[in-house]
């Protein structure tokens, strides 16, 4: 971190445990201001304990917490003005209205934003005076992001900002999400959609098992993974016949392994374990002859993040890039 | 970017923001101003209140305005405040630029601005409708301590259920106690015609403490200091175990 700025968010080789489980087991990230971090990860892997740390609602039982320079657990309302918070599930009386909620967090603040402009800049304007409970899973989504918003915060934590959107909500919240960078805020995001990760964030780290497995940029993370051979064929293959393949693309790459592209049935393939080199390739072309089936497609592809991540986390709940 | 409101300005902000919801909110109102009032008209309206010396409505009046005070603090602070924990309301007010003791001041300012609305109600149709007048021994210093007393212990007792059990459970168990409260809390039924044993636990439960102080308050004569020393037991208990036990999700 040497040469750059003093880290509006840091986690250093944090550990957290509920009884004897490790949640959190030596997690280290920091967040810059002006950059968007998107935490990734599978359910349980411990992304919404991390944002919770952050947010100094659960403390760490080691390691060190910052943010803006300032114990979480100590900073008191003076910090929490300058944090602007998403919870999961949005924190929101039912029976409340977005006006009333927005007005009553900008009364919290000495200095906040006017909470009918940030209503209609959040697209909730026609909805301003009606129930929580008769809004949408998006509309309750951008009113806990207006939430967030409305005290002018330096920092944000947004868990899981954009679940349960539809995809337009889902673009304009990114959108808007984007345009807070730009002011020099530092947002970290939890998702589980690797289109927030693409078309947002700076940096993306995935976390599992309570550890950041991989750090970088999006594109940094995919060129992690193995490039690999996918290739469609006529008809699906029997297991039998999947097995023999596997055999003898074995004995040219130990480590090599066909398997069907998921959810199809439909004769696509990909070989997972092994870089695309002449010898797979010819491997497989002489197996199709062998066993007489016809070959439609054959290509080595740059892997994408979503297989990286599925590499790293074997996480296929994931929401991937449409 | 932005600095903490004052917190007096947002203790005011969360105070009144939970008054509004507590007024559009159709089952607060019953609870806690339709049945107090309703049963103080009925019951002095039919004279069904055995073995007591002077008119009903005398004995009523201290009885629904302590039932009003568990009304307040126990039944709609208790089940409002297990829902927002349920919702995540807590925890997110947890995150906003508030003092530790905000929170809890602000609920304590709205169970006690609606008591002063249930009080007015409550005098004001004992007097209109059951020409009630209030006795020239009355103690106004005697009615604060038993308002601010009773919210300490129903708003203390609230709170722990609130932060302990599921809501719904809160929500059930309080309106059980409510029940229990009416029938043995000397509101409707004085206490000494209850048999033996169940006398010598309703005497030791706050809420015949609180009516007999709101009949003192009132100008009947009765000896405080034993629903002092209830109300003060009950207090303290409810107020430590509620700190220890709550439980913000």
């Amino acid at each position: 971190m040497t040469g750059r700025a003093a880290p509006a968010l840091a986690l250093v080789d944090v550990v957290k445990r509920y009884g004897s489980r490790a949640v959190l087991g030596g997690v280290t990230l920091r967040v810059q201001p002006g950059e968007i971090v998107a935490l990734l990860g599978p359910n349980g892997a411990g992304k919404t304990t991390a944002v919770e740390i952050l947010e100094g609602y659960r403390g760490a039982d080691g390691g060190e917490v910052t943010v803006l320079g300032l114990d979480p657990r100590r900073g008191g309302p003076a910090l929490k003005a300058r944090v602007g918070l998403m919870l999961q599930g949005g924190g929101l009386d039912p029976r409340s209205t977005p006006a009333d909620v927005l007005r009553l967090y900008a009364r919290l603040h000495d200095g906040a934003r006017d909470p009918d402009e940030l209503l209609a800049t959040v697209g909730l304007a026609g909805v301003a005076r009606t129930r929580v409970r008769r809004l949408s899973g998006g509309e309750r989504q951008r009113l806990a992001l207006a939430l967030a918003l409305v005290g002018e915060p330096e920092v944000l934590l947004l868990d899981e900002p954009t679940a349960g959107m539809d995809p337009e909500a889902r673009r304009s919240t990114r959108a808007l999400i984007g345009e807070l960078r730009a002011d020099g805020r530092a947002i970290l995001l939890t998702t589980h959609d690797l289109a927030d990760v693409e078309r947002l964030a700076d940096r993306v780290a995935i976390l599992h098992g309570g550890r950041i497995v991989e750090e970088g940029t999006p594109g940094e993370v995919a060129a992690g993974a193995l490039p690999r051979l996918r290739f469609r064929l006529a008809r699906a293959l029997a297991p039998s016949e999947l097995g023999d393949l596997s055999l003898s693309l074995a004995a040219v790459a130990a480590t090599a392994r066909p398997v069907a592209e998921p959810g199809d049935g439909t004769g696509s393939y990909r070989v997972d374990g092994a870089s695309p080199g002449p010898d797979l390739v010819a491997a497989l072309a002489t197996w199709c002859a062998r066993a007489g089936v016809q070959l439609v497609e054959l290509r080595a592809a740059a892997a994408t993040l979503e297989e990286r991540y599925l590499e790293l986390t074997g996480d296929r709940d994931v929401e991937a890039v449409a | 970017m932005s600095r903490p409101a004052a917190p007096l300005r947002a203790v005011a902000a969360l105070a009144g923001h939970e008054l509004r919801l507590t007024a559009q909110r159709g089952e607060n109102v019953l609870v806690t101003i339709v049945i107090p009032a309703g049963i103080l008209v009925f019951f002095a309206t039919v004279g069904a209140v055995p073995g007591i010396a002077g008119r009903p409505v005398d004995f009523l009046v201290p009885g629904t305005l302590a039932l009003a005070v568990i009304a307040s603090g126990l039944v709609s602070l208790g089940i409002v405040t297990a829902f927002e924990r349920s919702y995540g309301v807590l925890k997110r007010l947890g995150g906003a630029p508030l003092p530790g003791w905000g929170l809890v001041a602000a609920k304590v300012v709205a169970v006690l601005a609606l008591e002063l609305l249930q009080v007015a109600v409550l005098l004001a149709v004992a007097a209109a409708l059951l020409e009630w007048r209030p006795a020239a021994t009355s103690s106004i210093l005697l009615f604060a301590a038993a308002i601010t007393g009773g919210t300490v212990v129903f708003a203390g007792l609230g709170l722990l259920l609130a932060g302990t059990l599921r809501a719904e459970a809160t929500l059930a168990l309080a309106n059980g106690l409510f029940f229990a409260c009416l029938v043995v809390g000397g509101v409707v039924l004085p206490v000494d015609r209850l048999p033996g044993p169940v006398e010598a636990i309703a005497r030791a439960l706050p809420a015949s403490a609180l009516s007999d102080l709101f009949r003192a308050a009132l100008g009947t004569p009765i000896d405080v200091l034993g629903p002092v020393v209830v109300l003060v037991a009950w207090g303290l208990g409810a107020a430590v175990l509620a700190v220890r036990t709550f439980r913000w999700e």
